[in-house]
């Protein structure tokens, strides 16, 4: 999948230096398409919460898997099933280009200290992995974890769990050995890690 | 001579690579003075524009004009009138827009002269502009029902510009007896915010079940069917008894009772065609138009709205002037604020565009309108738009409705959203 998105995505970008000025004919920027997310995500993708999550720094590839799951509807969504469907692929390359750029303005979030403590040793032992620098770094296409929303991480693990939405492989299988050993505390530790990030 | 070192050839090349990228970047300033914009009204349309300007392009000296000193949302206000949350909370200055360079000018436009391109005041100062954005919101039609004017508002407040108005109705509300009734007339197509009346009689009736709940209200509707309204529907027979005797909500299309003739301050009643009904507490919206100094400039039509191109919301009737919001027409988006903040940023690139010489790029727009029914109960109805063919059209197949078939935790899930897009989108325009 990673590949594939990446190889589209180089396209799209090429295609785009080879229009270049004429590139406005053909459709909206990456910067327009950007801005009419604002009112729901916060102005260049850090949202104020309590809940709708953060796009600011998430990586070009995760969004456009992200949009892609929301209109094909193997991702479980209250409302970007039907803001997804509005655009091509192209479009949601630009979109993650235009993302991926902006700097992420981590909110205040109320946790708890010892709580978060564990999280940090759950999160070095299970998931840093693939989500790199206590889930702050996009590198590995797997989403912003550290200072995103936690009502919103919440509904994640929720559609993880039932079928919202599909783990990859080798996530699911450290889930399940975490769950296997820490059952639901280990995730409210992991939660109180993610809110406690500056 | 001397010689050229390394250091000095650096220097030298330094500085005509500065001047060089000086000459490049402000094209605007070979002309001599800064291209200007001023803003006509600093609610949603305006103040989203005044700052996008800003950031595309930090050299577009950007006035604002607005009479309030702070600016209270229409959204959300319903749930200021239920007291799910303050009046304070629906509150924004202009500092934030300050920060973005915004010069912001407190005081009411009287005029504009098109052909001269210059703004006056109240105040009785003159703004000359290259291009001037128009967002005055809606003004109301006064003389819709028999014995209704301005001056009824203290009794019979509309509270459709949030502010003081919503204060009144809450109050008013607040003070009513268990068993009262309140009657609500919302107003006939087109309209700010069509959803809005069914929102506030379902954030009343939350207050009502809660606190009086022998109490009513009735809607008489000047129209025969109305936005989201199978999903209030459902909502309100879930949680309102709708449609059953005990029902907290009364309906009245404009065909079964609802077609408001007269309204009197005196008696607390409003006329309709079949009864006349007595209200505590009676919320007219009346029918409205785009704000007024958009008809005193001459940029309405005969019916009260302002004609421009989708593209720039430049005024298809004087040129340089571009008008977003709600007193523009620019269906198929609706009169809402999401979508006076769509417009707003693809009038803010289409006049950058256009003042560095430039065509406008291509437009997108999006709107969405969430309304909560009861605690835990959000529904949303959303689209995205594209220009085609020299017109704004629906993107097919996507947005629309909440799903009817809902589970509880997603309807859940939507009153987080709804609470968070109040707080992104007016971060969005005020931050
Ligand atoms: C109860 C209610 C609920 C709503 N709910 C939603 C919702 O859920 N979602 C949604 O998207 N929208 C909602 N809206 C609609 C939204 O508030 C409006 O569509 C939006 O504010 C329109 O923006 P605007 O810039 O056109 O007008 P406004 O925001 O009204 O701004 C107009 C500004 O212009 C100023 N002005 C007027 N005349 C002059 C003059 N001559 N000189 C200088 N300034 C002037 C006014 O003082 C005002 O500040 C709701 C509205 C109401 C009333
Ligand atoms: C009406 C509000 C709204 C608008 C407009 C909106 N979103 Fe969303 N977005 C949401 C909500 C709510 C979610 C959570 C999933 C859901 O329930 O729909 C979300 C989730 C996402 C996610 C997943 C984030 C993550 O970390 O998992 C991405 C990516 C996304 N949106 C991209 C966009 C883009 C790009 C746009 C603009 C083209 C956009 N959204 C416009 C409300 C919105
Ligand atoms: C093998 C790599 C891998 C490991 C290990 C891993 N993840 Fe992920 N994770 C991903 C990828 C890739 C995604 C994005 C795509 C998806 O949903 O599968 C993701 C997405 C997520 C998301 C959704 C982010 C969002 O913004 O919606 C959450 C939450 C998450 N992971 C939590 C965890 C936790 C907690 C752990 C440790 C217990 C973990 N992951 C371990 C690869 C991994």
């Amino acid at each position: 999948m990673g590949t594939k998105i990446k190889m589209m995505s180089a396209a799209v970008l090429t295609s785009g230096l080879l229009l270049s000025g004429a590139a406005t004919a053909a459709g909206a920027s990456a910067d327009a398409l950007g801005y009419t997310c604002a009112g729901c995500h916060g102005f260049n993708g850090s949202s104020r919460g309590p809940a709708t999550p953060h796009l600011a720094s998430a990586s070009q590839e995760y969004v456009v898997e992200m949009m892609t799951g929301y209109k094909d509807g193997s991702i479980a969504s209250t409302i970007m099933g039907r803001i997804a469907k509005g655009y091509s692929d192209e479009q949601f390359a630009l979109m993650g280009e235009f993302f991926a750029k902006q700097k992420l303005t981590k909110p205040k979030q109320e946790f708890d200290a010892k709580l978060a403590k564990k999280g940090a040793k759950l999160h070095d032992k299970y998931c840093e992995k693939c989500h790199a620098e206590g889930g702050s770094s996009a590198e590995d296409d797997s989403g912003i974890l550290a200072g995103q929303w936690v009502p919103y991480l919440k509904y994640t693990f929720a559609d993880y769990h039932g079928d919202g939405r599909k783990m990859g492989k080798k996530m699911k299988k450290k889930m399940k050995k975490m769950n296997k050993k820490e059952g639901d505390a280990g995730i409210e530790a992991l939660l109180n890690f993610y809110a406690e990030a500056k | 001579m001397s010689k050229i070192t390394r250091r000095n050839f650096l220097k030298v090349s330094g500085a005509s690579m500065a001047m060089a990228s000086a000459a490049a970047y402000t094209p605007f300033a070979i002309g001599g003075a800064a291209k200007k914009v001023v803003v006509v009204g600093g609610g949603m349309g305006g103040a989203t524009a005044a700052k996008y300007i800003r950031l595309m392009d930090p050299k577009v000296e950007v006035t604002l004009i607005e009479p309030k000193k702070t600016y209270h949302t229409g959204f959300m206000s319903n749930e200021v009138i239920s007291g799910d949350r303050t009046l304070e909370s629906i509150e924004f200055g202009y500092d934030g827009l300050k920060k973005h360079g915004v010069t912001v000018v407190t005081d009411r436009v009287s005029a504009i002269d098109a052909g001269k391109k210059v703004v006056t005041t109240e105040g009785g100062k003159s703004f000359p502009y290259d291009r001037c954005i128009v967002s005055p919101g809606v003004s109301y039609k006064w003389d819709a029902y028999e014995g209704y004017d301005e001056s009824i508002v203290d009794k019979i407040p509309h509270a459709w510009d949030g502010g003081p108005q919503t204060a009144t109705l809450r109050d008013q509300v607040a003070a009513m007896p268990d068993g009262g009734t309140v009657v609500i007339v919302p107003p006939p197509n087109p309209f700010r915010c069509p959803p809005g009346p069914y929102e506030r009689a379902s954030q009343i009736a939350m207050y009502l079940k809660a606190n009086k709940p022998k109490s009513k209200i009735i809607i008489m509707d000047q129209k025969e069917k109305f936005s989201k309204q199978g999903l209030f529907t459902q909502g309100w027979k879930r949680h309102y008894g709708y449609e059953t005797d005990n029902s907290m909500i009364e309906w009245l299309s404009s065909t079964t009772g609802g077609k408001v003739s007269a309204i009197s301050k005196a008696d607390m009643t409003v006329e309709g065609e079949m009864d006349t009904i007595k209200g505590d507490v009676i919320n007219v919206i009346p029918p409205q138009m785009a704000g007024a100094i958009a008809k005193t400039v001459g940029l309405t039509n005969d019916k009260g709205w302002c004609p421009v191109d989708g593209k720039t919301f430049e005024s298809t009737i004087h040129k340089n002037i571009h008008v977003i919001g709600d007193a523009a027409i620019a269906s198929p988006l609706p009169k809402s604020g999401y979508a006076a903040s769509s417009e707003a940023k693809v009038a803010a690139a289409a006049v950058v565009a256009l003042l560095g010489g430039g065509d406008a790029p291509h437009p997108t727009y999006v709107n969405t309108c969430y309304s909560v029914i009861a605690p835990g109960h959000g529904i949303s109805v959303a689209m995205v738009y594209d220009y085609k063919d020299g017109k704004i059209v629906k993107v097919e197949g996507s947005g629309g409705l909440s799903p009817m078939d809902q589970t509880d935790e997603m309807r859940a899930r939507e009153e987080q959203y709804a609470h968070s897009w109040f707080n992104n989108i007016t971060n969005d325009t005020f931050g």
